[in-house]
Formats: C-alpha cells, sequence, structure tokens
C-alpha cells in the first residue's frame, strides 16, 4: 500500500523544543526577518529609554552648530549625523523622537486595525441589514477627507498624543473593514466552516476559530504598509500646526521641518526619512517572515532552512 | 521498425523540492500512431500526466528537471527544439483538452472570438477562421452555432464547454489531441456523450488521441492501447482486453479489483420505528425549484444512497437536512421530532446525533489546525461527552479506527494524502458517536483503490457502530455495494425509490435505465456490447 510513502517527512521533532527555541530557529533561518527584528527592537529600545537619557541633549540649541555636517566627530558623538538649523544634534533628536512617532503608529494602527478587523468580521458574518449599516458607515468616514476630519476634531480637542492617534485610527478603519468583510465573506462560504456548523459550533466559535486565523496574515500584512503610512500622515499634521507640538518631536515632523533646507542640507530630512524607511521596512519583512511561520502549510519552508524553493 | 505518429523514448522527469528530489516520471516508454487512441491510466501521483506536459512544454523549470529522454514528433525531437518551434507545433499540430474546461476558457470573451483567435495566431484568414469556427461548433453539436459565437463560457452547460474545447483543439486539424481527464468532471450522461464525440472525430480525421485518464470505464470504452502507470514508472501495457482480462502486474489486478461494482448487494430487512423520516421537502432559490417535494424514510443502521446528475437537487437535500438552509416547507421527523422546526437549542443536541462528511476532504478541514484539534473540536462544542483527560487517548482510539496511525495527531491536514484526510474526517464525524452520517460524494474525489478503501471503512463503520447513512453519490456503481436503497433523483424529484436489488436489476423508469446504461464498466468486451445499440441509433439519425 502506498498510502504512508505519500506523507512528507516534515520533521515533527521540533515539537521536543520549546516553543520560543523554535520560533527563534525559524527567525534565524530568514535573515532578513531576522536583521529587522534586531533593528525594530534596537527602534523599541530607543522609543523606551531614548527620552530618558538624551531628552537634554535633543532640545540644546547651538547656533554655531547650525546645520552642521553629518560624519564630524569634534563637536561628540551625538553630531554624528549633523546638527538641525537651530543646531540641535539630529542622532539625539532621531533617538527621543522614536518615542513618540512610534507610540502614535503603533497607538493608530493597532487601534484601527483592530476596531477594522471587528467591525469586518461582524459586517461578513452578521445579517445583511448590519451589514449595510457598517459598510455605509464605512463608506461616510471614507468619503469625508480625512485631513478635515482630523482639522475640525484636533481644533475642537487639545492636540495631544492621544487625540492624534483616535484621529488617525478613525481614518484607516475603513481599510481594514473591507478587506475584513471581503475575506470573511469568501471564507465562511468554506467548508472547513460549513463543517464546524454541522458539528454544532456556535457563531462567535466560527468567527474567532475558524475564520479570524485566516484573515490576519493579510490584516497584518496592511498594518505594516499602514504603519508608515500613519507617521507621514502624523507629520502632515504637524505640519499644519494641529499635530505634535515643538519642542515635542516625531520623525515625520523632522522631515517636515527639514524640508525647506534640502537643498543645501538634506541630512535634516535624509536621517529621519531613513529612519521611517527602515521601521516599514522591517515591519514589512517581519510580517512576511510571520506569514510563512504562522501557516502550517508553508512552515516548512523555514523549518528546512538554506534553500529556498520557487 | 515503422514511423509512429508521437514517440516518448526513456523519458525521465524529476521535481526538485524542498522534502527532497521526486521522480515524476523514470525512463518511460511509450509511442502513439495515427488514428489510434492510447490511454494513460493511472491514480493521481502516478506521474500519468507529466509526459504530456513534457510534450506540451508545461513543465516548469525550475523546480522540474528532464533528466533524460525524448519525444520525437514527425522525426524531430521535441525537447532539443527551441520556443519558437515548438510554439508552433504546440496548438497547431499537437492540441490540448483540459479537465476543467471552464478555467480554460476566458470568461471576458465570447467563445466565436476565442475559437477564431486560436486560428489567427497560426495565420488563418478572418473569414476563413470564422467559417471554420462555425463549422466547428456544428460538428462538436452545440445547438444554434450562430448565437453560440456570440455567447460567453458561462452560459454554456459543463458538457458544452467540454465540446467547445473539443472544437477549439481541433480548429487547426491537429495530428494529435492529449486529452488530460476529459470527462472526470462531468455527469455520467454526459461523459458518455463526450466519449462518443471524441471517437467519432478520430475516426473522422485519423487523428491519434492521447488519453489520460484514472477511469477504467473510460478506458474499456474507447481506448485502442492502454499503459498502466504507477509511481512513474509503466507497469504494463496491451490492448484494454488483455489488460483487464490478463492482468500481469500486482498493481494492475489491484486497480481492477477496486473498481466498485461487483460485490454482493444488500438485503435491507429493518422495520420498525424510522429513525429519519422526510416528507415532501421543498426548497427554490428565488423562481428556481431546487427541491420539488422529496420524501423518503430511513431505519436506523441503514443505508440510503441518493443517486442523480448534477443539479438534481441532493447536495441541496442533505444541507436542508442538517440545517445548513433552511427548507421552504415540508417535514424531517428526526425520531418523531420535525428536525425543520426545531428551535436552536434542540438543534444543538440534534447536531451530536446526525453528522457529515464533505466531499472534498482538502476544503472540509481547517488547514491551521492539527489532526487533534480537528477532532477533539467536537468536544470542546459538546463538553458533555468526554472529560478533556480522555481526549487524547479517544483521539488515537478514533485515528486507529479510521486506518491512521495515533502519531498522525500531531500533523496537519495538508501533510496526508486526499484518501488519508477523508479518513481524518470521517474520524471527526466518529468523535460525536453520530447515528447518522451523511456523506456528500464522500468519495468522488477519491482515486478508485482509495475509494474503495474508504468505502470498506465505511461499511466496517456501519456493522460495528450501527450508524445509518445517507450516502449521496452521481455514480451508482459506487453506491451498489454499499447502499440498502437507493432513490434516484432528477431536478428536485425523486425518479425512483426502492432497494438497491430493485433499482439495479430491475429499473421501472426510463431515466434511472439512462444512467445505468450510461456508466462505464471496467470490462471492455461488456462496455464494447453495450456500445454497439447506441453507436447503431447514432447512426439510424445521422
Amino acid at each position: 500500500m502506498s498510502m504512508s510513502s505519500t506523507l512528507p517527512s516534515t520533521e515533527i521533532s521540533t515539537k521536543r523544543h520549546g516553543k520560543a527555541h523554535v520560533l527563534l530557529g525559524m527567525l534565524w533561518r530568514d535573515k532578513f526577518a531576522f536583521f529587522a527584528t534586531v533593528f525594530l527592537v534596537l527602534a523599541v529600545l530607543c522609543a523606551l529609554f531614548g527620552p530618558m537619557l538624551l531628552s537634554e541633549a535633543a532640545v540644546s540649541q547651538n547656533l554655531r552648530a547650525r546645520n552642521l555636517a553629518p560624519f564630524t566627530l569634534d563637536r561628540g558623538w551625538l553630531f554624528l549625523l549633523g546638527a538641525d538649523a537651530l543646531g540641535r544634534p539630529l542622532l539625539a533628536r532621531i533617538v527621543v523622537a522614536a518615542q513618540n512617532t512610534l507610540m502614535i503608529a503603533a497607538g493608530a494602527v493597532v487601534c484601527s486595525s483592530m476596531m477594522g478587523a471587528l467591525l469586518g468580521l461582524i459586517a461578513g458574518y452578521a445579517s445583511e441589514r448590519v451589514s449595510n449599516v457598517i459598510m455605509r458607515l464605512a463608506d461616510v468616514i471614507m468619503s469625508f477627507p480625512s485631513l478635515l476630519l482630523a482639522v475640525i476634531v484636533l481644533y475642537m480637542l487639545a492636540p495631544s498624543v492621544g487625540n492624534i492617534v483616535i484621529v488617525l485610527a478613525i481614518t484607516r478603519i475603513p481599510v481594514y473593514l473591507r478587506t475584513t468583510r471581503a475575506e470573511v465573506l469568501e471564507i465562511r462560504q468554506r467548508m472547513f466552516v460549513q463543517a464546524a456548523k454541522v458539528m454544532g459550533a456556535s457563531s462567535l466559535r466560527i468567527v474567532f476559530r475558524h475564520i479570524l486565523p485566516m484573515v490576519v496574515p493579510t490584516l497584518v500584512t496592511i498594518a505594516t504598509l499602514d504603519f508608515a503610512f500613519v507617521m507621514l500622515a502624523e507629520s502632515s499634521l504637524s505640519f499644519l500646526g494641529i499635530g505634535i507640538q515643538p519642542p515635542e518631536v516625531t520623525w515625520g515632523l523632522m522631515v517636515a521641518q527639514g524640508k525647506q533646507y534640502l537643498t543645501n542640507a538634506w541630512w535634516l530630512a535624509f536621517w529621519p526619512g531613513l529612519a521611517i524607511i527602515l521601521t516599514t521596512l522591517s515591519l514589512n519583512l517581519l510580517s512576511n517572515w510571520m506569514r510563512v511561520a504562522l501557516d502550517p502549510a508553508q512552515r516548512w519552508r523555514l523549518e528546512i532552512g538554506g534553500r529556498k524553493n520557487g | 521498425m515503422a514511423e509512429h505518429l508521437l514517440e516518448v523514448r526513456n523519458l525521465s522527469v524529476q521535481f526538485h523540492t524542498a522534502g527532497g528530489t521526486v521522480h515524476a516520471v523514470r525512463n518511460i516508454n511509450w509511442h502513439l500512431d495515427r488514428g489510434e487512441t492510447l490511454a494513460i491510466l493511472g491514480e493521481s501521483g502516478s506521474g500519468k500526466s507529466v509526459s504530456a506536459s513534457a510534450i506540451m512544454n508545461l513543465i516548469d523549470m525550475p523546480p522540474g528537471e528532464i533528466t533524460s529522454g525524448e519525444v520525437i514528433f514527425a522525426g524531430k525531437n521535441l525537447l532539443a527544439m527551441s520556443d519558437d518551434e515548438r510554439r508552433a507545433i504546440n496548438g497547431k499540430r499537437i492540441a490540448m483538452i483540459f479537465q476543467d474546461p471552464l478555467s480554460h476558457l476566458n470568461p471576458v470573451f465570447t467563445v466565436g472570438w476565442q475559437i477564431i483567435e486560436v486560428m489567427r495566431i497560426h495565420g488563418i484568414a478572418p473569414d476563413a477562421a470564422r467559417a471554420r469556427a462555425l463549422d466547428l461548433l456544428k460538428r462538436v453539436g452545440i445547438p444554434e452555432p450562430e448565437t453560440a459565437m456570440r455567447k460567453y463560457p458561462h452560459q454554456f452547460s459543463g458538457g458544452q464547454r467540454q465540446r467547445l474545447m473539443i472544437a477549439m483543439a481541433l480548429a487547426l486539424k491537429p495530428d494529435i489531441v492529449i486529452a488530460d481527464e476529459p470527462t472526470t468532471a462531468l455527469d455520467v450522461t454526459v461523459q458518455a456523450e463526450v466519449l462518443a464525440l471524441l471517437g467519432e472525430l478520430q475516426k473522422e480525421t485519423g487523428l491519434g488521441l492521447l488519453l489520460i485518464t484514472h477511469d477504467l470505464g473510460v478506458v474499456a470504452d474507447i481506448a485502442d492501447r492502454v499503459v498502466v502507470m504507477n509511481a512513474g514508472e509503466i507497469v504494463e501495457t496491451g490492448t484494454p482486453d488483455e489488460v483487464y482480462h490478463n492482468p500481469k502486474h500486482p498493481y494492475t489486478r489491484k486497480l481492477i479489483s477496486a473498481a466498485p461494482g461487483r460485490g454482493e448487494m444488500h438485503e435491507p430487512n429493518a422495520t420498525g420505528e424510522p429513525l429519519l423520516k422526510v416528507e415532501n421537502l421543498c426548497k427554490s432559490y428565488g423562481s428556481f425549484k431546487v427541491l420539488k417535494g422529496v420524501s423518503f424514510t430511513l431505519q436506523p443502521g441503514e443505508t440510503m444512497a441518493v443517486v442523480g446528475e448534477s443539479g438534481s437537487g441532493k447536495s441541496t437535500l442533505a444541507r436542508a437536512l442538517l440545517r445548513l438552509d433552511e427548507a421552504d416547507s415540508g417535514h424531517a421527523y428526526w425520531k418523531g421530532r420535525d428536525l425543520l422546526k426545531m428551535p436552536a437549542k434542540e438543534l444543538y443536541r440534534l447536531r451530536r446525533q446526525m453528522q457529515m462528511v464533505f466531499q472534498d476532504p482538502t476544503q472540509s478541514l481547517n488547514p491551521r489546525m492539527t489532526v487533534y484539534q480537528l477532532i477533539s473540536e467536537a468536544w470542546v462544542i459538546h463538553p458533555e461527552i468526554l472529560p478533556k483527560p480522555q481526549w487524547r487517548p479517544r483521539v488515537e482510539e478514533l485515528l486507529t479506527q479510521v486506518g491512521l496511525s495515533p502519531a498522525h495527531a500531531e500533523r496537519y491536514p495538508h501533510q496526508f494524502s486526499g484518501g488519508q484526510r477523508q479518513r481524518i474526517a470521517i474520524a471527526r464525524a466518529l468523535a460525536l458517536r453520530p447515528e447518522l452520517i451523511v456523506c456528500d460524494e464522500a468519495v468522488s474525489a477519491l482515486d478508485v483503490s482509495i475509494q474503495a478503501q474508504v468505502i470498506a471503512l465505511l461499511d466496517k463503520l456501519r456493522r460495528e457502530l450501527g450508524i445509518a447513512f445517507i450516502f449521496i453519490a452521481h455514480d451508482l456503481p459506487v453506491v451498489r455495494d454499499f447502499a440498502d436503497h437507493v432513490m434516484v433523483m432528477q431536478a428536485g424529484e425523486c425518479v425512483e425509490i426502492g432497494t438497491v436489488r430493485q433499482i439495479f436489476e430491475n429499473p421501472q423508469r426510463d431515466y434511472t435505465r439512462r444512467l445505468l446504461d450510461a456508466g462505464l464498466d471496467p470490462d471492455p468486451r461488456v462496455q464494447a456490447a453495450r456500445r454497439m445499440p447506441k453507436v447503431q441509433a447514432g447512426l439510424e439519425v445521422g
């Protein structure tokens, strides 16, 4: 009988080790994802401890160091990346700005994706009437210019970090909502959902145990792309004067402030811009890795290591 | 040695995958002559399609690699040609027909345009191409060819689409037509028509037909010679008659003995309180009536087979009984209680007693759950059945019961073959200790030998556990060995209902007889005898 020979010999021996150990092993095998993780850990560390250590340096002005070019070491390592229009060291400012930037971006992305996913699950699985109400609400948000919404809300409320997160989250909800709903509509027709229904599974169980895990990879991918969008949206709010207010600082704000010096002091906008790009890129690589690592049918690609197929 | 139309010599193809190198075919040799039908018979994974893919240049390289061999067509080695030279041959001199016509016809163009397009690519003037397309549609039996030219693929039925594919393949008067499982997706009566059409066309044009199939019946029906493949190697070659009546290789013997429809027929004798009594069940989608008043009764421990072609409403019947779709009217009494009107709470308890096994186990098992999670989910939902500490031993017991190993519990569905997945689905259904299992085409997607095993498994479960079955199938021979009663359905109505013996030996209705006749017998002699009256009838009409 050729039955057993058709089983691919994917090793199950990895079960013996702890879960964390297995995950780390799979991370190490995808070098891109590994270095992306290292960078993100670094960024988070900056966000946690940066303001504590460098907030003094980040705001101390030094007009003799105006627009100081990068890679000059005679003023100390803080000026490695140069200085801005008021002579403040860019490296220190980037490290300090990490906190606000990541807090706003992560806050907005997490809030909007959770709300969007939840509403999307309801819209996709509930009755048509509920679904219609939710979808029309999403249409309203989408058709309303997001910047205008932000201006109105932040004009009425104080432009604090919390409020900015809320405004940005609301404007991004429809993206997740529509994606989730579309996927749910497809997945709920699949046979394994029907099989669960025949078994007597409740709607909650079907939605959270069977449908949500299939939607999550897509949502994570969108969320990482959205991360960059939110960072830039936040900077345009700052540009309008209703976002984060100086002396508080974010990467987006730094890019906006450096824009006018682009011709003679490119580094003012370049370094914070690079920080944004690297963060987004890292998140993207990591989400790519996660998509594979979380899918049992794809996981072998990371478990065997070395050669990639296709 | 005479020149063959197409000859494959020592062909070896391997695929480099993460799990290592897979030898898809190893040193295979076969040839095809003009006016001949050669069938390549094999189960999934036997490599039967690989040589055809090599001929049509359809193997993706990498991961595929042709390690040795040559394909000689018209004196030249196809494998040594440039891509341009091969394009000139593909489609023009060697054409191909696929299993699923819908996915190979472009949905946004009219079929007329698509057939003409094939000819224009190879340099035929638009007017001539149009005239030929019309001729072809007429020839393959599409009604109203003028109008049909302007229709889109979705406006045709499955059988008509396959006819369109055949017309497209014949457009350039090829020397060879390769048909890869051309009738697998079709109903039995339609399959018989399409095979007859292929046979006629071949006689008219004298082309060489290469038929790739898993079905002994198809081979018996139209093949002149057959090549039996297993695990990438040719195990036997010969005429269908030789191979069927005098198989030399053990694999061929196994394959032939697995063909359904030869065992003892059941004689149902149960009486008393019926387990399920369905009365006048109706269901419509919009104005289209899918079920027009279906009634039957089922005794505990008995098997009711529901047989019908696609669109006959048999799956809708199953879905309505399991309350996946709500029926419009009618009653279904489960031990005297009407289950169609049960409130949610009672329905939840009923779910324990009625389970379903779906057609495609790849789809019906959540790909992100392990086998253990899949089976134990039943007890998460119905915690009263089994306390948690006993879950693992019970899962292992169930896996053993369906012929798998307890060690498989931690694997994911994609690590199993189709037949094994269906066993998992059966184990999951058994986890609830049901009294009735509804099998919706549960074995249709499986290879013949696997099919036989799964049916044997179901039969064993019925004997040991006394489970009743509603067994939905489109194929009559499959239900012959397994069912107690058979209900034949057509267009939402029950055409005929009776015990297996009544239906198979003494069918009362024309439709039942037609279904029985259209089925292909794996024995070439029986099939030839069956074909004779049909061919004669065709001649008289023509």
